[in-house]
């Protein structure tokens, strides 16, 4: 990280020397104007993924980067977008190196665009060191396997599906559902046991509305956190071009701040679905050939570029724990953005609108959520030794509730047998007692693992093959 | 290496770029692209222009750049030091590229696969000069790790006859140890060699299978088992449990060698692999699991083209090690990774897509891969085998998409996930319902010698109680449990009793992770007396609710935990404690009639 690659190769090539000599010239007019691409023509050998600045007819400047680049043309992306700019009144300028963003702790308690620059009225803050946002891929030899248990004071997870610090853990949620509450709630309870440490927030926000950017911005005030959470915002009135720069900025941000300033990281990023569709967007005007719902092929590959910007390194203190939030397009955990997600991300949270409608609150269904991670942090010496047969035990449990649920409402509750009576109570009360908590509420783990006996103890012990008879008499019913 | 120019950038499109002024430049040639010298490949030429795919980041490449060539395809060096260590999809140690760049990759680093440093000590084979010499020959042995005897074979291009061969010593991969005079002159011989990924190495012949790879999962080995040499899907939605059970084979089948392809997949996964396998004890050899492992790690966000060669790369050190004569296990996970990667690729090329964006030559390409598997006699006469174990990743989980429907054709063994499982964390959720393996026939006989001659009679009809669940749950789902007989309530019962005590296994515990073939059979034949016994029972008018409450049942369920594979003895214990208590049942009501 803290290595520069802006240091020219030794020995570079006559071409190469002319090419650097002729990066900062200034081209006037452009040939095409398509969306948020602009077309060059006639240019000195651009580099691919070039940073480009962009001077509209007012004088404003823009930034973009080179996506195409070839001997004859040159496709450039405005991340501001292109409307103002007209074919003979554009100037542009290839910088001839990557974009690069300066990135320095003065960042926190600030609030930028997706590209980094200032919009809470304040001066830029001076950058420590300047890097390129698009990262480089983390050496796997070099990745340390997280296993340190975060407490979200949050039962679902802390029980079920349990946060491990440098996981990228995302919500899939879907329109009008409690994300947003969650995700905040996370941030201000999050919590090292046995630690002070407190979490820097780093916050991506993509074509979300002005609303949402102020009930994050609030819940941090309010906590008095917010001189540790950065803010990027790109909202919904903004060019959506600017989404697809904006997580790279604040991961950028992010990987500064934990790999060489030692600080544990949460980065939330809300909501991927706006960043997908803008993927969508740029590759439609380009003609490639789309894979599923139109969104291009490299839908995966793009949005583990950013995913995987998280974890913890080996002789790194600091760690990137990731939150990204979705919503769900009809709900549909099919639909390629949570899909290729979940494909990516260690673990999924999944809400669910039934829940919702029934009052409960965080309404993360029990099924189909998962946290990859939870095996190695949880347990004794970690939470509690009960913990993974516990977890597992619920989960049994609530699975076949569901199939209970679906028999009564074929053949009826009354022609139900005593025993799966006693799951649909079970269910109930692991519902009300269990998942559901208010948003102030932080419980600890023992609270949780003894909620989650509490409920399973109005199940025979009989029933229950996953707890060990040792488990049963320590904790069942008592 | 000799560096030729051979071209110039004209357009850069991610990867994929196209070159000009080309005159002089081979097909599926290696070559190195502007002044970072970033890897790539030629994979089309036509007249002065070619496309070559890079395997690297192109950020900053412009028109213009020149194109260095190599004069040799992409290829793969063999010989010792390649078990234990972890490569990128083209073969580059990423070890030793953290050493030279810290824990983020930088490009255009150039380091030869194997190690030039160290030495190992070569004991030649008993052969005589002037003797004849063939490609695949063993010149002699290097003990690479406690487990892994390297068998040293003559390159490809060796056959003639046998100059000299070095004596017992320490050698570096690059000194020389011997030579072979051929026709085209003299062959110098080293430890290693270099070969083409993308040309399947020769053998001898296939042999027909017939011996089953033990993975020790045994709704695998018991119900749906692959033979030494064939090859696997595992497709499954997100989060059901491929890597799981890719892991869990690679940590406990009895394959002498593992190569675990990471394609296109998570970091954190190859890094728990990198932790944990070291520390793992293999039961056979006693040794650490690392020393019969390769990886090749091509992470998700690492270069997509060389996430299309990782599977190449994986499967060329397969062959090499099947052409010393050992088993040879390749997990490739997730070969949809791998299929994306073409399809990105060919868009940028502008070629015509055929179903969902793949090229036309996506089925090709899948059977290509999966015909590198196969038992075989090899060149030197001994036998080895390849199995390819490839876990497929379809959108939505939907198995009718094309890489899952094209893997179906070219595998014979096909292990499905379900997603209703998985949620019921019901581990592994291999349906046993959708999965299928056509190598039953073949490896019938070794079960039945090796393990009970009882094995294909008790599967056929434990399989058949699992088929008669599905249309009584049927009927349940209309009129409910209490509608059925006894009698057929009680199938029910014996199936969940499987499922939850033989068909879950739990990758976390210590004795429940890896189940021999004994255990195996033990544990389904236990199961079996409970339902022919308690079948009989209800025959004889004792109620499932009696059934169901014998006590012994909570210990049958729990086996898996409790009963080790080498406690064989206790599993009979058990056994004959069941058929007692219910012989006890049987009395009770007889007495009462
Ligand atoms: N045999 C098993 N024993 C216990 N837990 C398991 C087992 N198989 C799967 N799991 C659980 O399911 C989770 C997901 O499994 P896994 O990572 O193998 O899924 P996958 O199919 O590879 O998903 P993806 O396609 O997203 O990579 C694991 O983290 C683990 O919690
Ligand atoms: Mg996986």
């Amino acid at each position: 990280m803290t290595k520069s690659n802006k240091a020219p190769p030794a020995g570079f090539t006559r071409e190469e020397a002319r090419r650097r000599l002729l990066a900062g010239r200034e081209y006037v007019g452009v040939d095409r104007i398509d969306g948020p691409l602009v077309f060059v023509k006639n240019t000195h050998p651009v580099g691919y993924r070039e940073l480009v600045e962009i001077v509209d007819p007012r004088g404003a400047t823009r930034l973009g980067i080179v996506l195409d680049t070839a001997a004859d043309v040159v496709v450039v992306q405005v991340f501001e977008g292109t409307s103002g700019l007209t074919m003979p009144g554009t100037h542009v300028r290839f910088r001839g190196e990557p974009q690069r963003i300066g990135v320095s702790e003065r960042m926190l308690g600030r609030v930028f665009n997706g590209l980094g620059q200032p919009i809470d009225g304040g001066p830029a803050p001076a950058g420590d060191l300047e890097v390129d946002v698009n990262g480089r891929p983390i050496n796997p030899t070099s990745r340390e396997y997280p296993r340190d248990f975060i407490q979200t004071g949050i039962s679902v997870i802390d029980g079920m599906n349990t946060l491990i610090r440098g996981q990228k853990l995302p919500i899939f949620s879907g329109n009008g559902l409690p994300h947003n509450e969650l995700a905040a709630q996370i941030a201000r309870q999050a919590k090292i046991r046995g630690t002070e440490t407190q979490f820097a927030v780093v916050f991506a926000a993509m074509g979300v509305k002005h609303d949402v950017a102020r009930f994050f911005s609030s819940s941090f005030e309010e906590t008095g956190v917010l001189d540790n959470v950065a803010l990027f915002l790109s909202l919904a009135d903004d060019p959506s071009i600017e989404r697809l720069i904006t997580p790279r900025t604040a991961l950028t941000l992010a990987e500064h701040l934990a790999y060489n300033l030692d600080m544990h990281v949460l980065v939330i990023m809300t909501d991927m679905s706006n960043y997908c569709e803008a993927l969508r967007e740029i590759s439609t005007i380009r003609g490639e050939i789309p894979s599923r719902k139109g969104y291009p092929g490299y839908l995966y590959s793009d949005l583990a570029e950013l995913y995987e910007r998280s974890g913890m390194l080996q002789g790194y203190k600091g760690s990137i724990t990731q939150m990204p939030i979705l919503t769900m397009p009809n709900d549909d955990i099919s639909h390629p953005i949570p899909d290729l997600t979940g494909y990516i991300t260690e673990g999924q949270i999944v809400f669910e609108r039934e829940m919702h409608g029934r009052g409960l609150y965080p309404p993360v269904a029990g099924l189909p959520s998962l946290s990859r991670l939870m095996k190695d942090g949880i347990g004794e010496g970690m939470t509690r030794e009960d913990h993974p047969h516990l977890a597992s035990q619920l989960f049994a449990a609530y699975s076949y509730v569901k199939d209970v649920r679906n028999l009564a409402s074929v053949i009826g509750e009354e022609e139900l047998t005593p025993l799966d009576h006693q799951y649909l109570e079970f269910g109930e009360a692991f519902e009300r007692k269990f998942v559901s908590q208010t948003q102030s509420e932080d419980r600890t783990i023992e609270q949780t693992l003894d909620r989650g006996w509490e409920v399973l103890t109005m199940l025979p012990a009989e029933e229950l093959h996953r707890v060990t008879e040792t488990e049963i008499e320590k904790f069942y019913g008592k | 290496m000799d560096e030729r120019i051979i071209g110039q950038v004209r357009r850069v499109n991610g990867p994929v770029i196209e070159a000009t002024g080309v005159t002089d430049a081979m097909m599926l040639e290696l070559v190195r692209v502007g002044e970072v010298r970033l890897v790539g490949e030629t994979i089309k030429l036509s007249g002065d222009s070619a496309i070559i795919q890079v395997y690297e980041d192109t950020t900053g490449i412009a028109p213009g750049d020149n194109i260095y060539g190599s004069g040799s395809p992409l290829s793969v060096e063999l010989g010792p030091g390649l078990i234990g260590t972890i490569y990128d999809g083209i073969q580059r140690p990423l070890e030793e590229i953290r050493n030279l760049s810290g824990s983020f990759i930088e490009r255009g680093i150039s380091l030869p696969s194997l190690n030039r440093e160290k030495k190992w000590r070569f004991q030649p084979a008993a052969l005589k000069s002037g003797q004849e010499v063939s490609p695949g020959m063993v010149l002699g042995t290097v003990q690479e790790t406690q487990g892994v005897e390297h068998r040293i074979l003559a390159p490809p291009e060796a056959a003639g006859t046998l100059k000299s061969l070095a004596g017992p010593g320490d050698y570096t991969v690059t000194e020389p140890i011997g030579a072979v005079a051929a026709a085209a002159g003299e062959i110098p011989l080293f430890l290693m060699h270099r070969w083409p990924i993308r040309t399947p190495r020769p053998i001898r012949e296939r042999l027909r299978v017939s011996h089953p790879l033990i993975t020790g999962q045994r709704v695998i080995d018991t119900l749906f088992p692959v033979a030494l040499g064939g090859t696997v899907a595992i497709p499954g939605g997100f989060g059901t449990g491929k890597t799981m059970t890719q892991h869990a084979i690679a940590k406990w089948c009895d394959a002498s060698i593992i190569v675990y392809i990471g394609c296109g997949e998570r970091g954190n996964e190859m890094t728990d692999v990198l932790t944990e396998f070291p520390k793992l004890i293999d039961p056979r050899t006693g040794r650490s699991l690392m020393e019969r492992t390769v990886l090749i790690a091509n992470t998700s966000n690492m270069p997509v083209s060389a996430r299309e060669a990782s599977i190449y790369t994986g499967a060329t050190l397969a062959e090499y090690f099947r052409d010393q004569g050992y088993h040879v296990a390749v997990m490739a996970d997730s070969t949809s990774r791998w299929a994306e990667a073409l399809r990105e690729l060919s868009g940028r090329m502008e070629e015509m897509p055929a179903e969902e964006g793949f090229p036309a030559y996506l089925p090709t390409r899948i059977a290509e891969f999966y015909e590198r598997a196969g038992h075989v006699s090899v060149l030197s006469g001994q036998e080895g085998s390849v199995t390819i174990i490839g876990a497929v990743s379809p959108p939505g989980g939907d198995f009718s998409e094309p890489v899952t429907q094209h893997t179906k054709r070219f595998v014979r063994c096909f292990w499905a996930l379900d997603r209703q499982l998985a949620n019921a964390r019901h581990y592994p959720a291999i349906s046993w319902l959708d999965s299928y393996s056509e190598y039953l026939g073949e490896v019938t006989a070794w079960w039945e010698r090796e393990v009970g001659p009882a094995w294909t009679r008790d599967r056929a009809e434990i399989m058949e109680l699992l088929q008669r669940e599905v249309r009584l749950q049927q009927v349940v789902k209309l009129v409910g449990p209490d509608a059925l007989p006894d009698s057929q309530r009680f199938v029910l019962e014996v199936c969940n009793l499987f499922k939850n005590a033989f068909l879950q296994q739990s990758a976390f515990d210590d004795i429940d992770r890896f189940s021999s073939a004994q255990k195996q059979m033990k544990m389904l034949s236990l199961i079996l007396t409970f339902w022919r016994r308690g079948a009989e029972a209800i025959r004889k008018g004792v109620t499932l609710v009696r059934l169901k409450r014998l006590k012994i049942l909570q210990e049958v369920i729990k086996m898996k935990f409790n009963l080790a594979n080498e406690d064989l003895a206790s599993f009979d214990r058990l056994a004959a404690r069941l058929e007692r208590s219910l012989g006890q049942l049987e009395s009770v009501y007889d007495e009462e009639q």
